[in-house]
């Protein structure tokens, strides 16, 4: 735990696995520029891993100011114990007001060990932060320039906007592909900080035996285009005509839980609270009811269309084109007008 | 650490909670706030996959099932769920001062109920549907020094001094090795939980704390509360109940005091277009959405 300390730097910890940043880093460098501008002071990234300093300058190409390096041969593989380590050191040492961490897998696992072992709140898998105040309505007291954490809560069904304001950090971990990717700027450098890293074999709690990663098959985030379809598809073999409208307009396949958990299509198109977030140009959703969860998972898309036989189906709710029909001829339809027109 | 003869003991941290994926128009407030009473609280649902995990290690090796829960007394249900599933001590971590506690402040609390039983392997589900922070279970691990196996599908081994689990990281796997103690957190996708045998269900029917106890005693004299804490604490069905003040915990680590996060707002979901036109379904109206949509660059 670190007192409140309103020159405190605001911090992303930058997720590499082999070498390679992700996403998520990159899309929190630019939210994390943003809070720090409000908040008049530095930008940085944390960096952890072996032989990984030529990332440093994608960093700052993304908005950092500074970047803290921590290399060390203990640091090749993510493990929970050792990154945790350095990191609770770095924050006792740096006192940063902010430090936020992507939800991903890895982040999910590290973000409450460090929270824990500093004392520190940390508020989960939000969807965005903001800079706000916070008054104490019994005393009238107002405590400026907080962290505003905002997250969906209940199964999609409330937003929390969560603080902490007399035990800092602040820290969140924020959700893939809520945060708008920035467009790099390659005159932009950051300052390295090279960190010295004592660690040992014994700070590494476990060993692992066996890896296999693969990338995604398909990657949602990166489409301008997602067709999604529903349980209201009906079949598998249906669910091809949803592959086909999604490769007329160069989009992506995308499903409700319900889809992909009656076997339509595979779990890598999932979007929704449990599947991915999105925000394409264009979301078309066919034969979707819009669950709460699913909505959560889409509802940043700019132009959405909804076809439902169903006129009162929560998903027009959010649509901008609503079509009330039988998916069967209106996809079709779509496909035909398309081929002609584009 | 020697190799261990008989068995493991496991603790099994579960939670009851709302069944937020039945959510109904009662189910909120018009004030936007959750009104909790209107939702079925259930067994959390990835807890019953670390349990049944639980119970298969007791199954295979031998030795102990522990559930624990910190909730409000009506969290006895899910200790009772536990027992039915093949539990052999159910433990409800329940005080006041308790209230409003974050994350931290819950892993804080549990850590010291999980001290108190010293096991080779805690248990957790991946998260909970509330609030599917996915935190309390490495914060604890971190309270009590142990290593982390989140998100586990499978367990491979278990040699008396070290697991081997796979964790499913969603676009990939990991196999790893630990050494007890040892905290996992596991996936829904991990097993299938049993369903409660008939004849244990009717047996354990009977389990319940001195809480419920004391509350039938007020309600028939007949009944004297230590006498039957005592008889069902013979046939191993009385749900142990521990206090902030068994568990020595620090109260500056506990409820409100202890939680860094506080809620500054909460809003109900109201998802909206900000402006819905309606398409006819026939060939003409829908060309004339997708030149639009050509035009606005939305598309090609």
């Amino acid at each position: 735990m670190i007192d409140v300390n309103k020159q405190g730097e605001v911090w992303v910890f930058a997720e590499q696995h082999k070498r390679k940043l992700e996403d998520t880093s990159l899309e929190l460098l630019s939210k994390g520029r943003e809070l720090a501008d409000i908040l008049k002071v530095p930008l940085a990234a944390v960096l952890l891993g072996e032989n990984i300093s030529e990332l440093c300058e994608k960093l700052g190409h993304y908005g950092a100011d500074k970047v803290y390096l921590a290399e060390h041969p203990l640091l090749g593989h993510y493990q929970t114990s050792s990154y945790a380590k350095i990191i609770d050191g770095l924050i006792e040492k740096h006192k940063p007001q902010i430090v936020l961490y992507g939800a991903t897998p890895c982040g999910r696992d590290l973000a409450p060990r460090i929270a824990s072992a500093i004392k520190a709140g940390l508020t989960a898998d939000c969807t965005d932060l903001q800079i706000g105040n916070h008054e104490i309505k019994k005393t009238g007291e107002v405590y400026g320039n907080l962290l505003l954490q905002i997250r969906p809560a209940f199964g999609g069904n409330i937003i929390a906007t969560i603080i902490n304001y007399d035990r800092w950090p602040q820290m969140a971990t924020v959700r893939e592909g809520v945060m708008p990717m920035p467009e790099p700027d390659v005159t932009r450098k950051a300052e390295v900080v090279k960190e010295a890293v004592h660690l040992s074999q014994t700070d590494l709690a476990i060993e692992i035996l066996a890896e296999h990663m693969q990338a995604k098959k398909v990657n949602l985030k990166a489409s301008r285009v997602i067709v999604a379809g529903g349980a209201g598809v009906g079949s598998k073999d249906n669910f091809k005509m949803i592959w086909d409208l999604a490769h007329c307009l160069g989009g992506s396949p995308g499903a409700t839980r319900a889809a992909v958990d009656l076997g339509f299509i595979d779990r890598d198109h999932q979007v929704g609270q449990t599947g991915t977030t999105v925000r394409p140009s264009l979301y078309i959703a066919a034969g979707i009811s819009g669950a709460i969860q699913h909505q959560a998972g889409m509802s940043g898309s700019q132009k959405i269309i909804a076809i439902n036989n169903d006129p009162e189906a929560p998903i027009f709710n959010v649509a901008h084109y609503k079509i009330v029909g039988d998916l069967n001829t209106v996809v079709p339809m779509m496909i035909k007008a398309i081929k002609e027109k584009v | 650490m020697e190799t261990k003869s008989v068995g493991y003991d496991c603790v099994v941290l579960v939670k009851q909670v709302p069944d937020t994926k039945r959510i109904t128009g009662q189910a909120m407030n018009e004030d936007g706030t959750v009104n909790r009473a209107a939702l079925p609280a259930i067994f959390n649902p990835e807890d019953l996959n670390a349990l049944e995990l639980a119970l298969d290690i007791k199954d295979k090796f031998g030795g102990t099932v522990t559930v624990m829960t910190m909730g409000l007394p009506a969290a006895a249900d899910v200790l009772r769920e536990g027992f039915y599933r093949g539990a052999d001590q159910a433990i409800l971590v329940t005080d006041r001062r308790c209230a409003a506690s974050d994350t931290l402040a819950t892993s804080y609390i549990l850590s010291c109920g999980v001290k108190k039983l010293n096991p080779d392997i805690v248990l957790c589900g991946r998260q909970a549907i509330d609030g599917d922070t996915a935190q309390v279970g490495p914060q604890i691990a971190e309270k009590l020094s142990l290593p982390q196996i989140t998100y586990v599908e499978e367990l491979i081994s278990l040699d008396g001094k070290t697991i081997v689990a796979k964790r499913n990281l969603g676009n990939g796997w990991q196999e790893v090795k630990a050494e007890l103690p040892v905290l996992l957190t596991v996936l829904d996708t991990a097993n299938e939980p049993r369903v409660p045998a008939a004849k244990r269900l009717m047996k354990c029917k009977a389990a319940k704390s001195r809480l419920e106890v004391e509350a039938l005693a007020a309600e028939d004299d007949c009944i004297d509360v230590d006498a039957t804490c005592e008889a069902l604490e013979e046939k191993d069905l009385l749900i142990k109940q521990w206090d902030l003040d068994f568990l020595e915990a620090d109260l500056k680590w506990c409820g409100r005091d202890g939680s860094p996060t506080k809620v500054h707002r909460i809003q109900s979901v109201v998802l909206a277009a900000k402006e819905t036109k309606q398409v006819e379904s026939s060939q003409t109206a829908i060309e004339s959405m997708i030149h639009e949509l050509i035009v606005d660059h939305t598309i090609g």
